[in-house]
């Protein structure tokens, strides 16, 4: 199940939804991505997340296949936010169910590696001085995609 | 015609979401490139600084990439999702 849209989403009913008549899963691993108060050395009190929609699910859609090529999976949900979002608010969801624990942690790490690098999404931020700048795309995130690739 | 798409930085940068080429003025993405640059100090700055990523039917291309008659071509800086 891939997602891009707007409004929040909850954490219990995205837990349940993996979890739900679901025998053969061991492990589920997810992760939340939240609007912190602070980014490359400015206070932020908002971002706003833009994305080229034609791409963006084909995207996602593609890198869930990888994972699920590179590990033995069950399911797998992933919601992306877009618009504009304000502090501690939620802005991404990547969950991995499977058999055992190596593989679900592993294809959770890669999925939110790998997003972060390739899915066309781009992070505006409004400063605490009401300023807005485009965020920068950071090297240690390429890092992180590389070892993967 | 070529239909071009600009996301982001880029979009703001050039005041433009988008527009359209002749096909015969971008046979690859770096003459489509070429041809955007000729059109104005600030279209040749965001495209020289080698940072701008391409994308052609949603699919990430890298310069020498072929161009057909009414594809669509995104240009955008390094994605920061996440």
């Amino acid at each position: 199940m891939i997602k891009v849209q707007e409004s929040d989403f909850c954490v219990a009913e995205e837990y349940a939804a993996m979890t739900r008549g679901n025998t053969k899963a061991g492990a589920v691993v997810f992760f939340v991505g939240l609007v912190r108060d602070f980014n490359q050395n400015k206070k932020v009190n908002a971002l706003t997340l833009e994305h080229y929609p034609a791409m963006t699910e084909q995207v996602l859609q593609d890198i869930v296949q990888q994972a699920r090529s590179r590990w033995s999976l069950d399911r797998v949900r992933l919601i992306h936010r877009v618009g504009r979002l304000t502090l501690n608010e939620q802005i991404v969801f990547v969950a991995v169910s499977s058999q055992h624990r190596e593989d679900a942690f592993a294809a959770a790490q890669f999925l939110m590696d790998i997003l972060k690098t390739q899915a066309p999404f781009w992070k505006k931020e409004e400063t605490e001085k009401g300023d807005e700048h485009w965020v920068d795309a950071n090297n240690k995130d390429t890092i992180s995609a590389q070892r993967w690739l | 015609m070529i239909r071009v798409l600009f996301f982001a930085q880029l979009r703001e940068t050039l005041g433009s979401a988008g527009t359209e080429v002749p096909h015969d003025e971008s046979a690859t993405v770096a003459d489509l490139k070429a041809f955007l640059m000729s059109k104005g100090d600030s279209w040749q700055q965001a495209f020289s600084n080698g940072k701008v990523l391409c994308a052609v039917n949603q699919t990430m291309v890298q310069d020498d990439e072929k161009l057909c008659d009414s594809d669509e071509v995104a240009f955008f800086p390094p994605v920061t999702g996440g």
